[in-house]
């Protein structure tokens, strides 16, 4: 087990930068996703720390030791591969014993915890078995198994879940949870679901365009986004986003208007440098907190494009009276009916505000919530 | 009806393919007197299998048959691994040079045999080899374009990450090549394999230039010791012809598994 830092990683390939500087600290024991949409740099990064990519600049601890030189098999790193690269002409037994066989270790021991590993994983009665005689998720445990044996100090998981079907995704995200909790060695998995790193990680990396967007929680992900980019890219139906213009402020209270609103926004930042009024900016606000309410106690109106019932909740597309689309979810009984003009709130508690550059203004929370997202590694440390 | 005429048609190509190693095998056993009968007898009434071993014996063989052996066996070793190991270099390393370097490789290929008849002659005289076996054998440890070029493809099929895992795993890039590589292009090297056996023990021209004495003579020179104008026998020929036949015609039934799937086929499946 160990700690991971990584400072001004930098990598391209050709005239391509796809690591700009990448700086990051990983505590011990930690599960890490690395997010973010396709072609930001996950696996680069991932790869780069394996030891798979020469490097143009930067350095690579993990515990002590600065491994940014050295060969990936002498980094004490294990990695799962995507296509789970198992050596098809290996029984389980021999996928799981080559690298121990290969560094002289001896049989006992090789024995020992390749039995180990199929126990915990339950791949006993596949030992003897090629890899093309095995189910998906079947390899995927192979390749996980092949990575435990080693007991490395690090894992490193590229999407190992991709290639399963939905069912068989959840079941496994379960698993690797629990694996987590057994092992508590660190563990760096990268996805471009949002779910997956939701429910997987103590703290997560979103990427954008080979840098650091924003390194937090996941709860701190949703409700302290740092940026547009992580607003718009954590939560699912995203953020409803709309240009503002800062009026005022009032203390800790920021008042915005723009084209459409009926009435100024209020929103509370805890910053202590407003921005100037007359900047523009731009609101934020989920669905959820979006509020259908009567005439005159709106920000907004607009007229009821399409309601999605889903039972439990009600997705009602609104276009305003500008023209741009905005969503609330409602809940799923609420008589509103396509082609009803409506009236929306936008509760200050839950506005989001985002500089004129994209940056979040530091949201004031309720002390519940605030509690909730900076405890981060509460699940394991308790 | 269709599926009629086109096994009526397939069977008409194998008689027509298989008639004349048939005739072959007839003119080794048959009588003398048979042997010159016209019309031509397909059926023997006596069968002379001792012509076999008269044959064998008319001159020395064992000593031919033990040249070719060890001329098909060192240079089969030798295309297997230095085939292989090219076709490593070329498909996983970057060097600058590359694809000039793979392409001036299979524009070798291009060269026919009889332009370079006189020059390789002037190379093993100059290396005293004339006379030994060692230049039916020594070539073949230096890879052959074709062969390159084929495995290449087959471990171009074989995902970059295997190697990748087995790096981590701390494997050498011998490692790689040896323990990963070379039993997954298991399929190819039976190929080439089968190929180059088939090459090796069939070659005529190669054994004419380089060999003088008859102690170092392989099969097909002797079975043409026994084309002497003087003493055309044609039992013998036959006799000699249809056992050189057998060896590549087993191997070729062994290995047709491969060749039939290997041919068109990728080191890793499923
Ligand atoms: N070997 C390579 N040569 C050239 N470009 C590469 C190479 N590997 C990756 N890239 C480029 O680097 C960028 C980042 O690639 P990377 O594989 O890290 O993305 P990713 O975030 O893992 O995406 P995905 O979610 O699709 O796997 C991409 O634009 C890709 O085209
Ligand atoms: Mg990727």
């Amino acid at each position: 087990m160990a700690s991971v830092e990584i400072s001004g990683l930098r990598k391209s390939f050709g005239a391509l930068g796809v690591l700009k500087g990448i700086d990051l600290s990983i505590e011990d024991g930690e599960f890490i996703c690395f997010l973010g949409p396709s072609g930001c740099g996950k696996s680069t990064l991932l790869r780069s720390i394996a030891g798979l990519e020469t490097l143009g600049d930067g350095t690579i601890r993990l515990g002590e030791r600065d491994i940014t030189d050295l060969p990936s098999a002498k980094r004490d790193i294990a990695m799962v591969f995507q296509n789970y690269a198992l050596y098809p002409h290996m029984d389980v037994r021999r996928n799981l014993s080559f690298g121990l066989a290969l560094n002289g270790m001896k049989r006992d021991e090789i024995n020992r915890r390749v039995e180990a590993a199929a126990d915990i994983l339950r791949i006993r009665e596949l030992l003897a078995r090629k890899p093309r005689q095995l189910s998906g998720g079947q390899r995927q445990r192979v390749a996980i198994g092949r990575a435990i044996v080693r007991e490395p100090k690090l894992f490193l998981l590229d999407e190992p879940l991709s290639n399963l079907d939905a069912g068989l995704r959840v079941t496994m995200r379960a698993e690797l949870a629990a694996l987590h909790e057994r092992l508590k060695t660190t563990m760096i998995y990268v996805t471009h679901d949002q779910v997956e790193a939701m429910t997987l990680a103590d703290r997560v990396v979103v990427l954008d365009k080979g840098r650091v967007s924003q390194f937090g929680s996941p709860l701190e992900l949703f409700y302290r986004p740092a940026n547009l980019f992580v607003a718009r890219f954590i939560g699912s139906p995203s953020m409803n986003l709309l240009e503002a213009e800062v009026q005022c402020m009032d203390g800790d209270l920021l008042l915005l208007g723009g084209p459409g609103l009926l009435r100024p926004v209020t929103a509370e930042i805890a910053a202590d440098a407003m921005p100037e009024p007359g900047s523009s900016a731009t609101i934020g606000i989920r669905p959820d907190q979006v509020e259908i309410v009567p005439e005159g106690e709106g920000h907004l109106k607009g007229l009821v494009q399409l309601v999605e019932r889903l039972g439990v909740e009600s997705h009602v597309h609104v276009k305003l009276s500008d023209g741009r689309d905005l969503l609330a979810n409602v809940r799923g009984t609420h008589p509103v009916r396509v082609g009803e003009v409506v009236h929306l709130a936008l509760p200050g508690a839950h506005i989001h505000v985002f500089d004129a550059e994209g940056q979040a203004l530091p949201r004031r929370l309720d002390p519940e919530t605030e509690a909730l997202i900076n405890q981060h590694r509460g699940r394991r440390v308790a | 009806m269709r599926k009629v005429l086109l096994h009526s048609a397939l069977t008409f190509l194998a008689v027509l393919f298989i008639l004349p190693f048939y005739w072959t095998f007839l003119s080794a056993v048959k009588s003398t007197a048979e042997l010159y009968q016209f019309p031509p007898v397909f059926w023997p009434s006596e069968w002379h299998f001792e012509n076999f071993a008269a044959s064998w014996n008319k001159l020395p063989f064992n000593t031919f048959l033990w040249n070719s052996t060890v001329v098909v066996m060192l240079s089969t070793i030798g295309q297997l691994i230095s085939s292989s190991l090219v076709a490593f270099g070329f498909a996983r390393f970057r060097f600058p040079g590359r694809d000039a370097l793979f392409i001036l490789l299979l524009a070798t290929m291009m060269i026919p045999w009889d332009v370079k008849m006189i020059p390789l002659y002037m190379e093993f005289n100059f290396l005293g080899w004339i006379n030994t076996l060692k230049p039916l054998i020594v070539p073949a440890y230096f890879a052959d374009a074709f062969f390159v070029f084929m495995l290449r493809q087959f471990i171009m099929t074989i995902p970059l990450e295997i190697d990748e895992a087995a790096r981590m795993d701390g494997a050498s890039n011998f490692d790689i090549y040896w323990r990963i590589h070379l039993p997954l292009m298991l399929p190819g090297l039976i190929l080439v394999g089968t190929f180059h056996f088939m090459n090796a023990w069939n070659d005529y021209l190669g054994p004419l230039i380089f060999l003088n004495d008859q102690s170092q003579y392989t099969l097909t020179l002797g079975l043409a010791l026994l084309k002497n104008p003087h003493d055309l026998d044609i039992t013998a020929i036959a006799a000699i012809t249809t056992l050189l036949c057998l060896p590549p015609l087993v191997l070729f039934f062994l290995a047709q598994r491969y060749i039939m799937d290997g041919a068109v086929g990728s080191a890793v499946k499923g």
